[in-house]
C-alpha cells in the first residue's frame, strides 16, 4: 500500500488516540482543518473536540498548557505549526518541559510529544523553512527525533507518544508527500538506533530527516563516479547513536555530515567532535559538513542556492577522497 | 448564572459585568472593625478565624527564620513574603483540599496552608537541591522562577480537570510585574476559551524588584486586564484576610461550578526587599514603608479577634510558641544541610536511561574518585 509520510504520521496519531484515551492532540488549526499540512486530518471528527482541538494562536500557551495537562495525567501531543513559530514557546520548552522532571527530583513525569514540521525546500521562505533542531538537542531533558521515511514517521511518532519523557519530533515537511510501499502499522528499530540506509565503502554520509532522501540520491549519483557512499540515518538526534557513527567511519575512514541547518554549532559539529574523539586513527580525511549557510534563511526563490543538495554533497565527497 | 463566556466574541457580552468594582473589596479595618458585605460573605466560624491567624503567625515567623538563615550564609538567597501573609494564606484557605496551587517563588504562606515543609522549599534557596516536596501529595506545584510561566501550567491542569469532569480548581499566583509577561496573557486567553476552572491570583505588592506599578502598566488597575479575555476581574484589599478569603472563595466556587476562570488583584505591599540580595533603600523611602506598616494584615486580624474576645493572651502565646518551634524545625533541617550525591545530577533528567548520560556520570564518578585520592594524599 502506498503511504506518504503525512499519512503515516496521521495513522500513528490515530492509532495512539484509539489505544489510549489520555492522548490529546492540539495546536493551531489541527482540528476542523486537519492541520495546515493535513497531518491531523480526521482526528477531530473521529475522536471529538475534547481529544483533538484547535488552540488560540499562542505557541507558549500550547506548550505551557501541555505541561499542565501532563502534570494532570494526560498524554498531550502538541503541534507547532511551523519551525519558526516555536520561538515564542522557547521558554516553556527549555525552562519547563525539558527540566521539570529533574527539578522535581523525578516526581513529575511529562509525557509530552511536540511535533514540529521543519526545514525548507517548499518555497515557503523565512519562519516557515527553518531548522532549529540544535536548540532542542542542546537542551538537557529533551529527546529529539527526526524521521526520514514514512515507516519512521509512523514508528517514531508512536514511540514518542508512548515515551514518558518529552519528545520533540522534527518532521521534514518537504518529505510529507514522500511515498513508501508499506503496510501500516509498521514496526521499526527504536529511534535511538541509527540505521544504515545504504551500505558503502568509501565515505559515510551522516544525515537525518529531510536529508536522508538527498543523501541517498547523492549515493546513487556517486556510483556513476565510481564512489561508494554509505548513508547513515541518525533518526534520533538526542540521544545520538555515536556507536553506529563510529562503526561506519571505522569501515569507511571518511565522514560527511549533511543537514539543512546552518553550519556553526549545527549537528555536524557534534558528529565531527564525536568521530575525532572515538575514531581518530581511522580517519583518512577530516569530517566535512554539507549544510545550510550561516545566514538567515533565504527568500524562497533563492533557497535552491542555500540548501544542501546532491552536488554540494558530491563536491565534499571529492574533497574528502582527495585527502 | 448567565453563561457569559458563550457570548464572548459575539459582541453580546455586557462588558461592564466583567469590570472590577470601583473600590477593592474591603471588610476589615486596620483596627479590626468588620464591615459585612452581603455580596462577599465570609462564612468562617470563630475556630477557622483563629486558625487563619495562627497560620499567618507561623508564616511570618518561618519567613523571618529564612531571612536569618540567609544572613548567616545558610541560604544563597531568599524571597520574603513579609506583609503578604493575608494575600497568600487567606486565598489558599479558600480552596478545597483537592484543588491545586501553582506558586511563584514567594508563596511560603500558601505552602504552609498546604502542609508543605518549608525546609523542602528552602533547599532550592540553599542550593542543596531544586525542590524536595511531592506536588501530588500537597497539590502544590514546584516553585516557579521564570516570571508568570506557571500560569500556563495551572491553566493546562485545569483544562485536564474540566475534560475529566473533575470538580477541582487551580489557583496560580503571580505578581504585578508578572502581569506584563506574555505567559499570563496566553494563559488567560486559553482559560477563557477553554473555560478552564483556574483563578489567576495577582498579588500586587507594588514593586517588581525596584520598578513600581506605575512603570509596569498603564491599565486603570490590574484587574481591568481580565476583561480582554472575557474573564471577570476582581479586586480586594490583599492585607485584609477576610476580604481576600471572601473574594477568592467566590471566584473559586464560580470556577468550580463551571462558569469559567477569573482574575483577582489583591492589593498588598512587599515589606521586605525583593530578595535578600536586593537593597530597597535605593528605590523607596522609609516614610512609604512606615505608611505600609500601618496596614499590616496580622495586626488587623489580631485586632478583630481581640475586639471579639476570641483571642486571649494565652492563645496568642501558644501560637507564637508554635511558630517558634516551626522556625526551629526549619533551622534544624537547613542549617549546614549537606548537598546530595553529585551523581544524582544524572538520575532525574530522563525517565528512560540514556547511554550518553551514563557515560558522563561515569566520568564524574572517576573525577570524584581522583579527588578523594588527592584529598587522601594531602591528609
Amino acid at each position: 500500500m502506498t503511504v506518504t509520510l503525512a499519512q503515516a504520521i496521521n495513522r500513528a496519531l490515530t492509532d495512539a488516540m484509539a489505544e489510549d484515551d489520555r492522548v490529546l492532540v492540539f495546536g493551531e488549526d489541527v482540528g476542523r482543518l486537519g492541520g495546515v499540512f493535513r497531518v491531523t486530518d480526521g482526528l477531530q471528527s473521529r475522536f471529538g473536540e475534547q481529544r483533538c482541538f484547535d488552540t488560540p494562536l499562542a505557541e507558549s500557551g500550547i506548550i505551557g498548557t501541555a505541561i499542565g495537562l501532563a502534570i494532570y495525567g494526560y498524554r498531550p501531543v502538541a503541534e507547532m505549526q511551523f519551525d519558526g513559530f516555536t520561538y515564542p514557546a522557547f521558554e516553556q520548552l527549555v525552562s519547563h518541559l525539558a527540566k521539570l522532571r529533574n527539578r522535581s527530583r523525578g516526581t513529575l513525569t511529562l509525557p509530552v510529544t511536540v511535533r514540529i514540521p521543519y526545514g525548507g525546500g517548499i518555497g515557503a521562505g523565512e519562519h516557515h523553512s527553518e531548522s532549529p533542531e540544535s536548540y532542542w538537542v542542546h537542551t538537557a531533558g529533551l529527546t529529539v527525533v527526526s524521521p526520514g521515511t514514512p515507516d519512521d514517521g509512523y514508528a517514531m511518532v508512536r514511540e514518542a507518544i508512548a515515551s514518558d519523557d518529552p519528545v520533540i519530533v522534527m518532521e521534514p515537511k518537504r518529505r510529507y508527500w514522500m511515498k513508501a510501499d508499506i503496510e501500516l502499522p509498521v514496526t521499526a528499530p527504536p529511534a535511538h538506533e541509527a540505521l544504515v540506509r545504504r551500505e558503502g565503502t568509501d565515505v559515510t554520509i551522516v544525515c537525518y530527516g529531510p536529508m536522508v532522501r538527498t543523501a541517498l540520491d547523492a549515493a546513487e549519483a556517486a556510483e556513476e563516479e565510481g564512489w561508494s557512499l554509505e548513508v547513515l540515518d541518525l533518526r534520533s538526534l538526542s540521544p545520538m547513536d555515536t556507536e553506529a557513527i563510529v562503526a561506519s567511519v571505522q569501515r569507511t575512514g571518511r565522514a560527511i555530515v549533511v543537514h539543512e541547518a546552518g553550519r556553526s554549532l549545527g549537528l555536524g559539529a557534534e558528529v565531527a567532535a564525536r568521530v575525532q574523539e572515538a575514531a581518530f586513527y581511522h580517519l583518512e580525511a577530516p569530517v566535512l559538513r554539507a549544510t545550510g549557510f550561516d545566514t538567515p534563511y533565504p527568500p524562497a526563490k533563492l533557497e535552491g542556492y542555500w540548501l544542501p543538495d546532491v552536488d554540494r554533497i558530491l563536491d565534499l565527497v571529492e574533497r574528502s577522497l582527495a585527502y | 448564572m448567565v453563561d457569559d463566556l458563550q457570548r464572548a466574541g459575539s459582541g453580546q457580552l455586557d462588558p461592564t459585568s466583567l469590570l472590577p468594582p470601583a473600590e477593592p473589596v474591603h471588610l476589615l479595618d486596620p483596627d479590626g472593625t468588620l464591615h459585612e458585605d452581603p455580596d462577599h460573605p465570609v462564612g468562617l466560624d470563630d475556630a477557622a478565624l483563629l486558625e487563619l491567624h495562627r497560620t499567618m503567625i507561623i508564616t511570618r515567623r518561618v519567613d523571618r527564620e529564612a531571612i536569618n538563615l540567609q544572613r548567616q550564609g545558610q541560604l544563597g538567597v531568599y524571597a520574603s513574603c513579609l506583609g503578604q501573609e493575608a494575600a497568600q494564606v487567606a486565598s489558599a484557605w479558600a480552596l478545597q483540599d483537592e484543588d491545586w496551587i501553582f506558586p511563584s517563588y514567594r508563596e511560603l504562606g500558601a505552602a504552609i496552608v498546604r502542609d508543605v515543609d518549608p525546609a523542602d522549599l528552602l533547599h532550592l534557596f540553599r542550593g542543596t537541591w531544586l525542590s524536595d516536596h511531592d506536588p501530588y501529595e500537597h497539590r502544590f506545584a514546584l516553585l516557579s522562577i521564570p516570571i508568570g510561566t506557571q500560569a500556563l501550567h495551572a491553566t493546562g491542569f485545569a483544562m485536564g480537570a474540566r475534560f475529566d469532569d473533575n470538580p477541582i480548581v487551580t489557583v496560580v499566583y503571580f505578581g504585578d510585574g508578572g502581569t506584563s509577561e506574555g505567559d499570563p496573557h496566553e494563559a488567560m486567553t486559553f482559560a477563557g476559551v477553554m473555560r478552564a476552572p483556574v483563578v489567576f491570583f495577582v498579588q500586587n505588592n507594588q514593586y517588581a524588584i525596584s520598578v513600581p506599578l506605575a512603570k509596569q502598566t498603564a491599565a486603570p488597575t490590574l484587574a481591568h486586564k481580565a476583561i480582554g479575555y472575557g474573564l471577570p476581574g476582581y479586586r480586594c484589599d490583599g492585607n485584609d484576610p477576610l476580604a481576600t478569603y471572601a473574594v477568592t472563595r467566590r471566584a473559586v466556587e464560580r470556577a468550580r461550578a463551571g462558569h469559567g476562570p477569573a482574575l483577582i488583584e489583591a492589593l498588598t505591599y512587599r515589606m521586605e526587599a525583593h530578595t535578600t540580595s536586593d537593597d530597597p533603600s535605593r528605590y523607596r523611602s522609609d516614610e512609604e514603608l512606615e505608611a505600609a506598616a500601618l496596614t499590616d494584615p496580622i495586626v488587623r486580624l489580631r485586632n478583630h479577634l481581640r475586639n471579639r474576645d476570641l483571642l486571649d493572651d494565652a492563645t496568642e502565646r501558644r501560637f507564637e510558641e508554635e511558630a517558634a518551634e516551626r522556625a526551629q524545625a526549619v533551622r534544624d533541617a537547613i542549617y549546614d544541610a549537606p548537598h546530595g550525591d553529585p551523581l544524582e545530577l544524572f538520575d532525574h533528567v530522563y525517565v528512560a536511561p540514556r547511554a550518553d548520560l551514563a557515560a558522563q556520570r561515569d566520568e564524574l564518578r572517576a573525577e570524584l574518585a581522583r579527588r578523594e585520592d588527592d584529598d587522601g594524599g594531602a591528609a
